[in-house]
């Protein structure tokens, strides 16, 4: 599903968040991408949403090069990946169901297949009958299960979460990690960064430990240059 | 994506677009009243030039000849001229006004009354005034009398009353020209506001782009409700624009009618057609789309999502 062959990321302002980065999760699996803050998880997360593209390397999502894709494919590459952020970016002029709704909006679904799809990831998080509240009425728990209705409520095959409980208390961290384990035994690939190794340690799945812009440890294929050779 | 969805989409985009028009009442009134100006300067201009067309449009048969005789004609060789006149093909009817009746007439109408008293004769000559038939009133035809009659010995000067009327349709037309400058730079100038003030929305709403681009809105979706925003500026200016000139219209009708009557005319004022409204309508609409377009390829494709 996601393959990282000696990735590095140098930015514009001449910080080198990665420095060859080697790894990959295969389908259906829930990964963490662990390490301090600052240490490159975000910019791995970036990379994958193509929100960047690697300085040197290859990554590959569902077989896709993303250096070699052309800008205007970007959108309906980004439809496939479900994203969550730790301020979880929900949109606060407008209702709850419209937040949920604007992923299937820009793909023009049709309306009926909208409700119907919008209703059930709301009832998946925990959220239905509170489609017409606006974010701003809702905990900061709520907001975050909003944000996460809206990346899955496509169906995509790929669920990335940035930090998704950085700002929850740990019961309600533990709440929205069994969510994503959910979605992850229903067949979808889970990538999470988080900085919280109590909660890696409590869902006992694999770990990828970035430091320094290094991966230490966790990689999953140790064959990985060859298999990147063959495609 | 069927067509009916498409259509919603649409449809789904035009009502945003005029909701968020509806919730910053003043900045869209400010935008749609320079739009409108915009488009009514020019329409104003196009509709003088008509109504000067078509006030003067009985004057351009006036192919009228004057024929000045010379002063020491008498009236009785005068009556024989316009006999002889009235004998030649191509003329219509010959009508004298003797030097007399002519004076009487300057008298009454010139207001120089009491300085003609001073005069000890009469200055005025007899004049022939020419009406060409029909069939003989090209300009050609008009020329061949003009020489005909300018040949006569006792001819003085043969002027052909239609001259004024040509002057005055180069005058319209050196007007049009600059009706149609002037409609050019107003539109830039319709495409300019239009655009800033997409540009201003397209700022505003900024994290409501990145959200939809992260979650694979193209540029084309998110271009469209901008593109609408654009549409009805230009359309709602355009709207106001007919307003502003059919109110200039019902203004202007009482002094233009006491003007026309002055020149013994029944003249009235003509307002926008319904081709010139359409006009103008598809004019501000296409050109409010444009500059949103403009705007929005400008400074849409800068605003990147960042994580």
């Amino acid at each position: 599903m996601i393959v990282f062959d000696r990735v590095a990321k140098r930015y514009p302002n001449g910080r080198e968040a990665l420095a060859g980065v080697s790894f990959r999760v295969d389908p259906g699996e829930m990964v963490f991408l662990t390490g301090k803050s600052g240490a490159g998880k975000s910019t791995v997360l970036k990379l994958i949403a193509l929100l960047e593209r690697p300085t040197r390397g290859t990554v590959l999502i569902n077989g896709r090069n993303t250096s070699t894709l052309k800008a205007r494919h970007i959108p309906a590459f980004r439809r496939h990946i479900g994203v969550v952020f730790q301020d979880h970016k929900l949109l606060a002029d407008r209702p709850v169901y419209d937040n949920v709704a604007l992923p299937l909006v820009v793909s023009d679904t049709p309306l009926r297949e909208i409700d119907k799809r919008v209703r059930a990831a709301l009832d998946q998080v925990g959220l239905l009958g509170k489609e017409r509240m606006s974010p701003l009425e809702l905990s900061v728990g709520e907001q975050q299960r909003v944000g996460i209705a809206r990346a899955v409520v496509s169906k995509p095959p790929l669920l990335i979460a940035d930090e998704p409980t950085g700002n929850l208390d740990p019961d309600l961290a533990l709440e929205v990690m069994r969510l994503f384990k959910r979605f992850q035994e229903v067949g979808v690939t889970v990538v999470i960064a988080t900085h919280d190794v109590h909660l890696v340690r409590e869902f006992g799945q694999r770990a990828i430990t970035i430091e320094n812009g290094q991966v230490h440890g966790g990689t999953g294929a140790d064959a990985l240059p060859s298999l990147v050779a063959t495609r | 994506m069927s067509v009916a969805s498409y259509g919603a989409r649409h449809v789904q985009a035009f009502l945003g677009a005029l909701g968020r028009l509806a919730r910053n009442p003043l900045a869209s009134i400010l935008t749609l009243l320079v739009v409108a100006l915009a488009l009514a300067l020019p329409m104003s201009l196009k509709l003088f030039v008509t109504n000067a067309r078509v006030a003067t449009g009985d004057f351009t048969n006036a192919v009228d000849l004057s024929v000045y005789l010379k002063t020491d004609v008498a009236l009785s060789k005068a009556e024989q001229l316009a006999a002889s006149a009235r004998a030649r093909p191509g003329v219509a009817d010959v009508t004298l006004i003797p030097a007399d009746k002519a004076l009487e007439e300057f008298r009454t109408y010139s207001g120089f009354g009491a300085a003609l008293e001073v005069l000890e004769q009469n200055p005025l000559p007899h004049v022939l005034q020419v009406h060409p038939a029909p069939d003989a009133s090209s300009t050609a035809s008009v020329e061949s009398l003009r020489r005909y009659f300018a040949a006569w010995p006792e001819v003085e000067l043969v002027q052909i009353d239609s001259d004024w009327v040509m002057r005055f349709n180069a005058i319209l037309d050196v007007l049009r020209t600059v009706l149609v400058i002037a409609a050019a730079l107003l539109g830039m100038g319709v495409l300019a506001v239009v655009g800033n003030t997409i540009r201003l929305e397209i700022l505003n709403r900024r994290a409501e782009i990145e959200v939809t681009k992260l979650v694979g809105g193209s540029n084309g979706f998110v271009r469209r409700p901008f593109l609408y925003t654009g549409m009805l500026y230009g359309l709602g200016g355009a709207l106001l624009a007919w307003g502003i000139v059919a109110v200039t219209v019902v203004v202007l009708a009482r002094p233009v009618a006491t003007l026309a009557s002055l020149y013994g005319s029944h003249y009235s004022l003509t307002g926008l057609g319904m081709e010139d409204a359409a006009i103008l309508l598809a004019g501000g609409a296409v050109l409010g789309w444009l500059g949103a377009w403009i705007s929005a390829s400008r400074h849409l494709s800068s605003i990147e999502p960042r994580a």
